[in-house]
């Protein structure tokens, strides 16, 4: 199986979804000429021209309302966010239309567009560019949140987002665009709201996406060295969530450890331990831990980012809590 | 009062044919508009509830320039919008009144009409928020080389809030097929023009986007429709937008929650004098050769029309569901 890059797995997600569905275009600030911030979409411009590529002047309220008409009378806009950071500047947009639309119309005006573009932490790029935004979205009804760890996951999920009838926020992890791994060459679709497995363990469950899995998958190996089999399930999509997959995999090894970048109030992660505690009490044996970053707006220095975000020897030292280890 | 048409501006011709069909509309959206106004009274509607009456001329006279599958956007203040693109007077009082039979099922309310039917792509509550959602829809009918054209209506409040310097920097640059009528009552709410605008001449806008702009005075529905008419050819053979500013009142408050003490009594009735539902009026009679029993013949049907809505309003089942419509079922499962 041909062994691609998570940006080329996304590039060809897109490059395919364009060929397929002439009412696919995608738009956003650098995606044509310049060939994408992030070379996502090296080559589209190119292929598609510029009626279907389309750079937008910095202006993300304005193209990401464009998006939401363009989606309300029948095309299928994919919005590319240079950052996540970014879509702040357009969340009215986004909560306010996009999510409410199909609703407010009872159900006359579906919304089908994509967002996405990367979010979390990369390296030393400070607070404004290093935020965590997908518990943010995903409290929204109306939208759906993926967020996929894999190459494999980035084209999958990606081409199910592009068909979806709804508004998907499609959050790329920004330091796993270089990640690579096999990706077949034949189509295929990862379902929106299904989670995987991504490390079969007994011990304890690891409860990670994006950017963190990677992280789980490490401590995961760390832990194997000491005798500790740790389990990875990787939700792929917050919203709609798989939490029966997460559920089946703590009922299994009785421990829960889940692991976020963003901030700890009101994170993601407190919602995915509500939902464990209520459908596993009987077979936890340690209270559910949870790994996030630090309460603060990122900082800059190295050191101290490192310090913030949630690295392999915490999800290991949380792992030691939950098997009383430390 | 500031006039934008010279005094001795002499009014387009029009002819019974064409004026009768716009005074109806205007009738029938001020009679719905009194007999929503009287239902919140007595509690028979919730919520906010803005009333066009003063204002009917605009929706009008524009929505008039427009094929049935052109798109129209609009505010919170849209039941004479949605009327004049076509839908029932039953189907929004029904909504007002949250029934089931609402136009939009009681899930919007007054603030949220839509109907695609007849293209009314939406009521929006958050000011200025609709305006790139109108330059979208200017975009998909330049991708689709469709020759639909998209008005979209807005306060001069919205003016000043980004996603109307977004929405018109953008359908400027992409040359899209999009009317923004600004209708420009004066106040923001409760602030008038001199506290919130430091140019209160919205067209000026244009300017900086190398978009063509016009200003006209909003109470005769001939003036409005005729030059609307130049907008709407000019996005539909060139694809380029217009921003229009059309001065308009309104006659109440802001919501049914305002007494307007921001404005003088004077001033008010001055505005009143000026009524378009009395030029459109006057002039079916002295232009147009109207007779009395022509004009009360449309008066009487659309009294029967509004008491029909009111009755259906009152008599559908009250709204039954919620869940349905948050996301909707796709292929790729949920």
């Amino acid at each position: 199986m041909p062994v691609i890059s998570y940006r080329e797995a996304l590039n060809h997600a897109i490059k395919e979804e364009m060929e397929r569905d002439e009412r696919v275009f995608l738009m956003g600030e650098e995606v044509g000429y310049y060939q994408g911030a992030y070379k996502v979409s090296q080559g589209l411009l190119q292929r598609f021209s510029e009626r279907r590529v389309i750079d937008a002047p910095i202006a993300e309220m304005g193209f990401a309302g464009v998006g939401i008409g363009a989606a309300m009378v029948g095309l299928r806009p994919i919005i590319e966010f240079m950052t996540f950071n970014f879509s702040l500047v357009a969340i009215d947009q986004i909560v306010n239309n996009a999510a409410k639309i199909y609703q407010m119309s009872a159900g006359q005006f579906p919304i089908p567009i994509v967002f996405r573009g990367p979010g979390g932490p990369a390296v030393q790029v400070a607070s404004q560019h290093s935020q965590a935004l997908e518990s943010m979205y995903s409290h929204v009804p109306g939208l759906k949140v993926a967020m996929p760890s894999t190459p494999y996951d980035a084209k999958g999920l990606l081409k199910s987002a592009v068909r979806d009838e709804n508004p998907v926020i499609f959050i790329e992890g920004e330091t796993l665009y270089n990640a690579t791994g096999e990706v077949p060459d034949e189509e295929y679709l990862i379902p929106l709201g299904v989670a995987e497995v991504k490390r079969q363990g007994s011990h304890v469950s690891l409860i990670a996406w994006s950017a963190m899995v990677p992280v789980c998958m490490a401590a995961a190996e760390k832990l194997a060295e000491e005798g500790i089999e740790a389990e990875v399930v990787d939700p792929r999509t917050l919203r709609p969530l798989d939490a029966k997959t997460i559920v089946e995999s703590v009922q299994k090894t009785g421990r829960c450890v889940i692991v976020e970048v963003g901030w700890p109030l009101c994170g993601y992660g407190a919602e995915v331990a509500y939902q464990v505690q209520r459908e596993c009490l009987d077979s936890l044996d340690a209270p559910i831990e949870r790994v996030t970053s630090e309460d603060v707006p990122m900082p800059y220095a190295l050191n101290l980012e490192r310090e913030v975000i949630p690295q392999v020897a915490d999800v290991v030292s949380a792992v030691h809590k939950v098997l009383y280890l430390d | 009062m500031r006039r934008i048409e010279p005094e001795e501006d002499t009014p387009d011709t029009s002819t019974k044919e064409e004026l009768i069909p716009l005074y109806r509309q205007i009738l029938a959206i001020r009679r719905m508009e009194e007999a929503a106004a009287k239902a919140y009274s007595q509690g028979k509607i919730g919520g906010f509830l803005h009333l066009i009456i003063g204002q009917e001329a605009v929706c009008v006279g524009a929505v008039s320039t427009l094929r049935r599958d052109d798109y129209v956007v609009a505010t919170y203040r849209e039941h004479g919008h949605a009327y004049a693109k076509g839908v029932s007077s039953r189907a929004i009082l029904a909504e007002l009144y949250g029934k089931k039979t609402g136009v939009v099922k009681g899930l919007g309310g007054s603030m949220h009409i839509f109907d695609k039917p007849t293209s009314f792509l939406g009521g929006y509550g958050i000011v200025g928020g609709h305006v790139p959602i109108a330059a979208g829809a200017g975009f998909a009918s330049k991708y689709r080389g469709d020759g639909r054209v998209t008005l979209c209506f807005f306060g001069e409040g919205s003016s000043t809030i980004g996603g109307f310097q977004e929405g018109i920097a953008l359908a400027a640059l992409w040359k899209l097929p999009v009317v923004f009528i600004c209708e420009n009552n004066l106040y923001s709410m409760g602030t008038p023009l001199y506290r919130s605008l430091a140019v209160e001449d919205v067209s000026m806008r244009a300017l900086a986007h190398g978009m063509a702009r016009d200003r006209l005075d909003g109470d005769d529905v001939i003036r409005v429709r005729r030059r609307i008419q130049i907008a709407v050819d000019r996005a539909r053979d060139s694809g380029e937008p217009t921003l229009v500013e059309v001065r308009t009142y309104r006659f109440r408050g802001h919501s049914m929650s305002d007494p307007g003490l921001y404005r003088t009594r004077e001033e008010v009735d001055e505005w009143k004098r000026r009524d378009p539902l009395a030029i459109a009026r006057r002039r079916l009679v002295d232009e147009c050769g109207a007779s009395e029993e022509e004009l009360r013949a449309v008066e009487d049907e659309v009294k029967k029309e509004i008491a029909d809505a009111i009755r259906f309003a009152e008599d559908s089942p009250a709204a039954d569901e919620y869940r349905p419509y948050v996301t909707k079922e796709s292929p790729t499962g949920d």
